[in-house]
């Protein structure tokens, strides 16, 4: 069934980005990330203009994460606490990236910023939760191993601010995580993303929180940045597509549901090592793209040079 | 001022040659975009009107017809290796370059149409997009507005349809002109012409508006006259689909 989309002026089959948005969904509540980080270039891929890709994402990711927080609502993997001072860092963030996001159009060179920083940082943070769950998953399955530690103390636990955080079991400086929230925050401005698929590390191995509520507080977090991003794209742009945000919900709402059912089922070793594959394959199509001799060399925008 | 001139130039046209003229209509003169909007083909058709005998010793009668979208400025960037890899690197400014453009014809255009009357009428694609002064931005910005061509007839929104009108008796003739479903809303100017010996005798023009309808234009509407309610309004949408849908799977559960 074709549809014709008001905002991005394409006419689009509804069931394939209705099942767009189901599998984004999916991989949404299973791993607690936006999905963000997929379903822009999805979205660039079945030919939906870029900045129309970019705001409607992130109207599809406030929905997505509503719909996996209140999943994870049930199951008190919340922390509230946290949660509010990851938003506070992460709108000072995402302030500084609409700035630098400014800075780089006028510049000429935004979409290769985006994209150079979608390889650097995806590539990075999927390396490294890669291997480190490869290393647990091993471990694991060696019997007579030495246990790993709950809490290793480093130099995140001297920092002064210190502050409980109940859900968590921490009680720790409120300095980390609001750098946590401010980098999350500036990726979202100048990525377009929600940012889960870093905060979820951060929380893990920078904060130490336990898995069971890293997924529901990053989710809450999520919420807030991505409203604020649909938001001003829709005053500043009106770029965000209502008809597209809605088909995208309807078929992300239910995978969500499902791929947190299904998250729950499997150990969190296995959680962050499909994760980190599926992190790593965005990284290497994107810098696939900046390698590879492109089959068309021009493009061309409506719209003067800005 | 193009507009101007052209009619000056119509004006200008030998009486002789204004014996022939064009009677033409269109199968629709609006096109509704509404939700399941997927293109739409026109039908462009018309006679000529002589009032006197079809006129002797002049070569055959041959038809042009061009659709012609509302033009934008559009910029063209070029991907150049850089430290390995491919970035934009060189970008020029057209000036104004239409977002649909079609020529339908009766023949080969080189054979029907002479240069001076395809500059004067700007009939070809290449004439249709106006450079004004981009020489001084890249080398070669020919490439660049060959480019801008290549692309856009790769989208389907420019198209050359040689020979793709059909002229019966040198009075009848017909066309259809596919409009593709990623119109840009506006007026779509229709140009018909009548040509003989390379030099065109009779034009004539007609207006097909493009709209959205319905659903659609209420959205584009709102999005653009109250941005702030209809971001507020998006984000809603988004709670309670995400709220409701997880209600719904708690209750199917429970």
């Amino acid at each position: 069934m074709q549809l014709y989309l008001p905002i991005a002026e394409v006419s689009v089959n509804a069931f394939l980005i209705l099942g767009l948005g189901g599998v984004v969904g999916f991989l949404s509540g299973m791993f607690g990330v936006g999905g963000g980080f997929l379903i822009t270039p999805l979205l660039f891929f079945i030919g939906v203009p870029p900045a129309v890709a970019v705001a409607t994402g992130a109207n599809q990711v406030v929905a997505s994460s509503v719909s996996g927080v209140m999943a994870q609502l049930k199951r008190k993997g919340v922390d509230f606490t946290m949660g509010w001072v990851l938003l506070a860092g992460g709108i000072a963030g995402s302030a500084l990236g609409v700035w630098v996001f400014r800075l780089m159009t006028r510049a000429g060179q935004v979409d290769l910023f985006v994209q150079l920083s979608y390889v650097v940082f995806l590539g990075l943070i999927g390396a490294m939760m890669f291997q480190e769950s490869l290393r647990s998953l091993l471990r694991a399955r060696k019997p007579g191993a030495p246990v790993r530690r709950a809490h290793v103390h480093s130099w995140v636990h001297g920092l002064p601010f210190k502050m409980k955080f109940r859900a968590s079991g921490l009680y720790i400086s409120v300095i980390p995580p609001l750098l946590v929230g401010a980098l999350v925050g500036f990726l979202a401005a100048i990525m377009g993303v929600g940012g889960g698929f870093i905060m979820v590390p951060a929380m893990i191995y920078l904060l130490g929180m336990p898995t069971k509520v890293v997924i529901g507080t990053s989710l809450f977090q999520i919420i807030f940045v991505t409203a604020f991003t649909t938001v001003m794209h829709a005053v500043t742009s009106q770029t965000v597509d209502m008809m597209l945000a809605l088909l995208l919900i309807l078929g992300g709402v239910v995978g969500a549901q499902i791929g947190s059912r299904v998250g729950m089922r499997l150990k969190a070793e296995q959680l962050r090592i499909l994760l980190s594959l599926l992190v790593l394959a965005v990284s290497v199509r994107i810098a696939a793209d900046l390698l590879l001799e492109p089959s068309e060399l021009y493009s061309v925008t409506a719209g003067l040079l800005p | 001022m193009i507009r101007a001139l052209a009619l000056l130039l119509l004006l200008a046209l030998p009486a002789a040659a204004q014996q022939e003229q064009i009677v033409a209509g269109m199968s629709q003169n609006r096109v509704s975009i509404t939700a399941d909007f997927d293109g739409s083909e026109i039908l462009i058709y018309g006679a000529v009107k002589r009032d006197a005998p079809r006129p002797e010793g002049v070569g055959p009668l041959e038809v042009i017809v061009t659709v012609e979208g509302p033009s934008t400025p559009v910029t063209v960037r070029r991907k150049d290796r850089v430290a390995g890899i491919w970035v934009n690197n060189a970008a020029v400014r057209v000036d104004r370059a239409p977002s649909f453009y079609a020529v339908a014809t009766t023949g080969p255009l080189n054979h029907i149409l002479s240069d001076t009357d395809n500059l004067r009428y700007a009939i070809t694609i290449e004439r249709a997009i106006r450079a004004v002064g981009i020489t001084a931005e890249a080398d070669r910005a020919g490439e660049f507005l060959l480019a801008l061509q290549r692309v856009r007839t790769n989208e389907g929104r420019y198209r050359l349809l040689q020979g793709r009108v059909e002229l019966t008796e040198e009075t009848l003739f017909r066309t259809d002109v596919v409009l593709p479903s990623n119109l840009t809303e506006g007026e779509y100017k229709v140009r018909l012409f009548l040509l003989r010996d390379r030099r065109v005798i009779a034009t004539q023009e007609r207006v097909i508006g493009v709209r959205k309808e319905g659903l659609e234009r209420w959205i584009y509407n709102l999005a653009q006259d109250q941005p702030l309610i209809y971001g507020l309004l998006s984000l809603v949408l988004a709670l309670v689909a995400g709220w409701g849908a997880s209600a719904a799977f708690r209750l199917v559960r429970a």
